[in-house]
């Protein structure tokens, strides 16, 4: 069995982590830069954040097999302050290099405020400059449906292709508008606030195998690296064929992934 | 909405036979959260989380599909306006507090 975390947090769980994934299966992850549960005091934080996410966190995943790549921005919450944030995006292009980069990620609204939008707009842009795949955060609880819809809004008056970006965070009230604006949509298992391993299930059921993967986003909250390979046997409970199993844990995340020509999986 | 019907893998008897006994145990949790309201001390209160929470209990009982959708909707701000800063907003409450757009 093998399967891709999409989206988990490293710098905020433990080796052991690294390792039970390993055992489980995984053989890559994607790391999106996001809010460390506090408010970073520089722009030079951030600076240090963007080498642990290209130089340090790679090698640590390798050790145990597990490929890491990785996305850059900053994270709706921290950008609601758009002079600081600014200061963080200026110093983007010089890690958009490194050979672990995927695009730019996880960028959105965290309250919805004309701040945020701002900073994501101009991100977009950055992602458009750069010719970037995109992966986006939306809101939670209340402020998801909006916040979606917005995002959605402000990704369109690109240029950017949507097939480009994944919206992540998405449960039954928003799935249906993502994949009918041709976006990708990612599904967030988490133990409370967000798609338990069932509700993900009942999503692909309802909604199709297309253009949609699942994530553990796994961080410094309660949160569960397995929570994929969970899924997996979720699926495979309810009689799902192995075959849609690996698509929506393994071959959709390769291929929205893969149009990124650094994410080559070295074992296939 | 999406018509759903007949998309899942396992028969409805099937599915009963898989969830019952968990759903079961997540029901009695929501008849004793409710029962812990009721034994709280202070009297009748107001809460917008609660008003919504009593919705969405209808749904589950109206015999349409797309409740889990149908849920998150009502929980749900439908509000168009944007505000120019978090500064000083709290921390999302799970419902749209009044101000937004929620039930008063």
């Amino acid at each position: 069995m093998k399967y891709i975390d999409p989206h988990i947090h490293m710098v905020s769980r433990t080796t052991d982590d690294y390792q039970r994934m390993a055992q489980a299966g995984c053989i890559a992850i994607t790391e999106p830069a996001f809010w460390a549960g506090f408010d970073r005091s520089s722009a030079q934080g951030f600076y240090d954040y963007f080498r642990q996410l290209t130089e340090y966190e790679p090698k640590r995943a390798a050790q145990f097999g597990i490929q890491h790549f990785t996305w850059l921005c900053i994270n709706p919450k921290e950008a609601d302050d758009p002079g600081f944030a600014r200061e963080v995006v200026s110093l983007i292009p010089e890690f958009l290099d490194r050979g672990n980069v995927l695009g730019i990620g996880e960028i959105g609204l965290n309250k919805n405020t004309k701040n945020e939008l701002i900073i994501l707009e101009e991100q977009i842009a950055l992602a458009e400059t750069h010719n970037q795949l995109v992966l986006v955060h939306t809101p939670h609880l209340e402020d998801k449906l909006k916040g979606t819809r917005i995002i959605m809004d402000a990704l369109s008056a690109s240029n950017i292709d949507p097939g480009r970006c994944l919206i992540d965070h998405v449960e039954e009230h928003t799935v249906q508008e993502v994949l009918d604006r041709g976006f990708w949509a990612g599904m967030t298992l988490y133990p409370d606030t967000k798609v338990t391993p069932q509700r993900a299930a009942d999503i692909i059921e309802m909604y199709g195998n297309e253009r949609i993967w699942m994530n553990s986003a796994g961080d410094w909250g309660c949160s569960d690296p397995l929570a994929v390979p969970k899924a997996r046997l979720e699926m495979k409970r309810r009689g799902h064929t192995s075959g849609t199993i690996d698509k929506v844990t393994l071959d959709n995340p390769q291929t929205f992934l893969s149009q990124s020509e650094r994410f080559v999986i070295d074992d296939q | 909405m999406k018509d759903v019907s007949n998309t899942s893998p396992q028969s409805r008897q099937q599915v009963i036979d898989t969830y019952f006994m968990e759903h079961r145990a997540k029901l009695i949790d929501i008849a004793a959260y409710l029962d812990r309201i009721d034994r709280g001390t202070g009297g009748e209160v107001s809460d917008f989380r609660d008003d919504f929470f009593r919705r969405a209990l209808l749904i589950l009982s109206d015999g349409e599909t797309h409740r889990a959708k149908r849920i998150l909707d009502l929980f749900s701000d439908h509000t168009d306006a944007l505000p120019q800063s978090a500064e000083g907003m709290k921390g999302a409450a799970g419902a749209p507090a009044p101000e937004e757009g929620g039930a008063a």
